[in-house]
């Protein structure tokens, strides 16, 4: 059975109606039509469909999309100042920690999440923030890298 | 199929008793679902808006913590890392950042797979399951909750509501290792927990094992033997006495012999490492991390 509900992504909120079992991954995706957010396995391993709600990264792949009613969903389009990339989505840019860039979207909403609760990292810290995203380009040292980079400037102001 | 937010315990309830079944953060539901598992049920209630479920509350005698407190809650929980760090070194191996930030202690318990991380160390605390519906409320121990895979003697209307686990003795503590094959998103191959409480001398007072995904469900031993004799061979005995008791499957991800063998040397680590915490050592949470099990990062 579809139901009429609103989902408030980026800070919008968008009037949709879906099926109740179907993920928020395809709504954001086909209804609300923001692609940056990807499907990867659609098995909850790769990370690549990774948003956040409320704040917390969510594989938005096996997340039912009525659960998501009224929380703040970020998607990886809710990060630029449009079309000024922020400093993290410049600094994975810069250190070469995009190469074919599917995880990145889901790398960059999980790497904002663990600077939210943990603004001074250690890279021990950042691999575990990171550990549900997978990459088959970098071999994730850049990404390291472009994350430590990004926590020392916000530090810095 | 019908869907509904519950905000109230008693909506919540009410629900359940006219034959929804409930959601938190959907990791095993949801996941199963789309994986063709188990289809999911007609009627869907979302229990993660219930604010009394998600507190951590230090009681007279122990703890007792709400069905919907994540496994990242546990793993920074000041109490929870250091008096019942077990169920820390449990919570924090599960899943990825993601799951452990939606994924509940109660979805976990209740899903009742026999490779879950945190059965086998609340089994080992001597954890009570508070289940409660419109016709009332009973607490059941952890172990005797689990019937088979994906089973539990939880009627239908029944919901997981809080874990109450006993306060350690100042001289006791837990330790929870797995053998895993990578570092995130994975199941535990085998894993053991074990409580353990120390005399004056340092031997052993009490000792109870708890092995995980070497039978149909997480089940527990009682050392009583091993009470008197020095921890390390109390984690001898707690090796082979694993090895003889586990009735592992062979599939995918090991061979029956080779969970037997590796569940030995998971509960003698499981032994040493509670050991060195009931004696007044700081282990960080993971055990596994700490002393190097599984993949190198």
């Amino acid at each position: 059975m579809s139901e009429s509900i609103h989902l408030t992504v980026n800070g919008v909120a968008y009037p949709v109606t879906v099926d109740q079992g179907r993920n928020l991954l395809s709504v954001i995706r086909t209804e609300i039509g923001l692609t940056g957010t990807k499907e990867g396995c659609d098995d909850c391993e790769c990370g690549a469909c990774m948003v956040l709600l409320d704040g917390q990264p969510v594989n938005s792949c096996s997340y039912l999309a009525v659960q998501a009613q009224g929380r703040a969903i970020t998607t990886v389009e809710g990060l630029a100042d449009g079309d000024a990339l922020n400093v993290l989505q410049r600094n994975l840019l810069e250190t070469g920690g995009v190469q074919c860039g599917f995880c990145t979207p889901g790398m960059l909403l999980s790497a904002t999440a663990l600077l939210d609760r943990t603004p001074n990292p250690s890279d021990e810290e950042v691999r575990i923030g990171l550990s549900g995203n997978l990459c088959r380009c970098t071999g994730y040292a850049k990404i390291v890298a472009a994350v430590q980079l990004t926590a020392a400037e916000l530090r810095n102001g | 199929m019908s869907f509904t937010i519950a905000t109230t315990l008693d909506d919540a309830l009410a629900a359940l008793a006219a034959g929804a079944r409930p959601v938190a953060g959907g990791t095993d539901l949801v996941v199963g679902a789309r994986h063709g598992k188990a289809p999911l049920p007609e009627h869907l209630v979302a229990i993660d808006r219930i604010a009394e479920l998600k507190t951590v509350t230090e009681t007279a005698d122990g703890v007792s913590i709400g069905a919907l407190v994540s496994h990242h809650q546990i793993e920074t929980h000041p109490l929870l890392t250091t008096a019942y760090a077990g169920l820390a070194d449990g919570s924090a191996l599960v899943g990825s950042p993601a799951t452990r930030h939606i994924g509940t202690l109660g979805g976990n318990i209740m899903n009742a797979s026999p490779a879950m991380d945190t059965g086998a160390p609340l089994a080992v605390m001597l954890a009570e399951v508070e289940l409660r519906s419109v016709r009332g409320t009973r607490r059941v121990p952890i172990e005797a909750l689990w019937s088979a895979p994906g089973r539990t003697g939880a009627e239908p209307d029944e919901l997981c509501v809080a874990v109450h686990i006993p306060a350690p003795d100042p001289r006791a503590n837990t330790a929870y290792v797995r053998l895993e094959y990578r570092r995130a998103m994975e199941i535990a191959v085998v894993g053991a927990a074990a409580f353990v409480a120390l005399a004056d001398d340092g031997t052993i007072a009490a000792l109870r094992v708890g092995l995980t995904a070497v039978a149909p469900t997480i089940f527990t031993g009682n050392l009583l033997g091993q009470v008197g004799r020095s921890v390390a061979d109390a984690a001898a005995a707690a090796a082979a006495l694993s090895m003889e008791h586990s009735t592992p499957i062979s599939d995918v991800r090991a061979s029956e012999a080779y969970r037997r063998h590796t569940v030995g040397v998971m509960a003698r680590r499981a032994v040493e490492a509670a050991a060195r915490r009931a004696a007044g050592e700081t282990i960080a949470i993971p055990v596994n991390r700490a002393i190097g099990i599984g993949a190198a990062s």
